[in-house]
């Protein structure tokens, strides 16, 4: 059985059919990379999984419906999320952040300053000052202070220099260890590295699902979807 | 000298209402995106609430009889407060226009309905002799209440601070604030929260009712309405969703009130706030503060 299964998802926003139907699975453990061109659909995809915009169809976690789940019990059945504009609070300290995100009474703060060190020392600032990398990083460790069945991350290299885009990757192969990570990600130098399997869609429709190293290999294929030439992370 | 000191004191002790009230409006404001025009009925309620409770203890000396009256009309100004967010504001979030139409609606209704009730008159409130009693200062004699009036809403600044910065669901207001969308893929329900806020706002306004009892020996059906227009012109000049700027504005909007109506002529009081508010959103058109802090 599959961990999510997403079956005939539509979302209209204002006069836009955005997603016209679509239906894929994603199974347990590894990283399920969810690509396309900009504007077709995939961060609109994140957010009607979480019930953050109005939808469609049906969707499943572990064989439950949570089509019609309010967001936040969607979350408290252990689904993380790291929004494509980090989102983080910007007049609240790194630690505020943090503590805002414990759901429950074992937050795995050993994980998160283990993988981000660099947030413990900035406990005290205010998450506002921080630069894109490091707000990158409280919104990762947000959602990874919980133990998730599987976690949403939304274009997490997005504006990020080189350097970081690696640190970030490396970041999410080790939580890929621990959970299940459905990745909207445009670098193909990071789905390479990182996904088992891709989703791609096309103006609001699945158009190819199936081993991601078999895609990225097909470059007509990838040029054809994503419009782009695969790059090295 | 004293008459300047008396201006002052009393002109703190107008903006201490003021901020009673204004602090849950911007609260409100600031959390759910919400134009109470409902939040002067917290006040009435909240003062009516005291005088009913007063009025069913008459045997009960003065003292105790106020405190309990008091402590009456906070617990149904909170109470009123979330059934009205639970009942009338939580199926129309994101319907903005409609949230006007029903808190004018309400406010509006409310007026009608102690009118219905208990009669277009006004009702003597009973209070301790000492706050009717006035203390000197530099010569100036203050009415005893200004300063509890003052006290309060220094305490209820206090106090709402602490709650923002050191309890959780201040944390979940503050977050709230900046993001409500991130706030509930967090997994937290912030329905609950907004029910908080507008509890805490519904006690803020009654102990404004409470105060405005003492301040004017009497309660009547319009003291919410009257004395919402300038807590909005509080929360406008403060920055919509700034506590800070809703303390600094109240306490600006109630001195230039009684330097205008002494200094200039009585009755210019009024007017002279509504030119405040003119030169403020001309200056600063966010207020004196554009968020919550």
């Amino acid at each position: 059985m599959s961990l999510l299964a997403v079956s005939d998802l539509h979302v209209h926003l204002g006069e836009s059919h955005v997603l016209q139907g679509i239906d894929f699975d994603v199974s347990e453990g590894g990283v399920t990379a969810l690509l396309g061109r900009n504007g077709v659909g995939k961060t609109t995809t994140l957010r009607a999984l979480l019930g953050l915009v109005t939808s469609r169809g049906t969707i499943a976690l572990d064989g439950s419906e949570i089509s019609h789940v309010p967001t936040h019990k969607i979350v408290r059945r252990g689904v993380g999320y790291v929004p494509e504009d980090r989102d983080v609070f910007a007049g609240l300290t790194v630690e505020e952040n943090l503590r805002l995100a414990e759901r429950d009474g074992d937050p795995q703060y050993d994980l998160v300053y283990d993988l981000f060190p660099e947030l413990k020392q900035r406990g005290r600032q205010p998450a506002g000052t921080l630069s894109g990398g490091q707000q990158q990083m409280v919104a990762i460790a947000r959602a990874l202070l919980n133990r998730n069945r599987v976690l949403f991350v939304d274009e997490p290299t997005k504006g990020l220099a080189p350097l970081l885009v690696t640190e970030v990757a490396r970041v999410l192969e080790r939580v890929s260890e621990l959970t299940t990570v459905l990745l909207v990600e445009q670098n193909l130098g990071v789905v390479q590295r990182l996904a088992r399997d891709a989703i791609v869609l096309d103006t609001g429709r699945v158009v190819h699902i199936g081993p991601a190293k078999e895609l990225l290999a097909d470059r007509p294929m990838v040029h054809r979807m994503l419009g782009v030439g695969a790059a090295a992370a | 000298m004293s008459t300047f000191v008396l201006l002052t004191i009393t002109g703190f002790g107008l903006g201490a209402m003021y901020f009673l009230i204004a602090s849950g409006l911007s609260l409100i404001y600031g959390l759910m995106g919400v134009l109470n025009f409902a939040h002067g009925a917290f006040l009435t309620v909240g003062a009516y609430g005291m005088w009913f409770t007063e009025d069913h203890l008459g045997g009960v000396a003065v003292l105790p009889r106020f405190l309990i009256g008091a402590l009456a009309g906070l617990a149904v100004g909170a109470v009123f407060a979330a059934v009205v967010e639970l009942v009338l504001i939580r199926p129309l979030y994101r319907r903005h226009i409609d949230q006007v139409l029903v808190t004018v609606g309400l406010a509006l209704s409310t007026v009608a309905l102690v009118i219905a009730v208990w009669g277009n008159d006004a009702r003597v409130v009973a209070a301790p002799s000492w706050l009717g009693d006035t203390t000197g200062v530099l010569g100036a004699r203050i009415p005893n209440d200004r300063w509890i009036e003052i006290a309060a809403a220094v305490a209820v600044l206090v106090g709402l601070n602490a709650f923002l910065r050191r309890t959780r669901y201040g944390l979940i207001i503050r977050a709230g604030v900046e993001n409500r969308a991130m706030v509930t893929a967090l997994g937290i329900d912030v329905r609950r929260a907004f029910t908080l806020v507008f509890a805490i706002g519904g006690v803020a306004a009654a102990v404004a009712g409470v105060l405005s009892n003492v301040y004017f020996g009497t309660i009547d059906p319009q003291r919410g309405t009257s004395l919402l227009i300038f807590a909005f012109i509080v929360v406008v000049i403060g920055g919509l969703g700034s506590l800070r700027g809703t303390a600094i504005a109240a306490v600006v909007v109630g001195l230039v009130q009684q330097y205008a109506n002494y200094y200039a002529s009585s009755g210019l009081g009024d007017l002279s706030v509504v030119l405040l508010l003119g030169l403020v959103l001309l200056a600063r058109p966010r207020g004196l503060s554009g968020s919550f802090a």
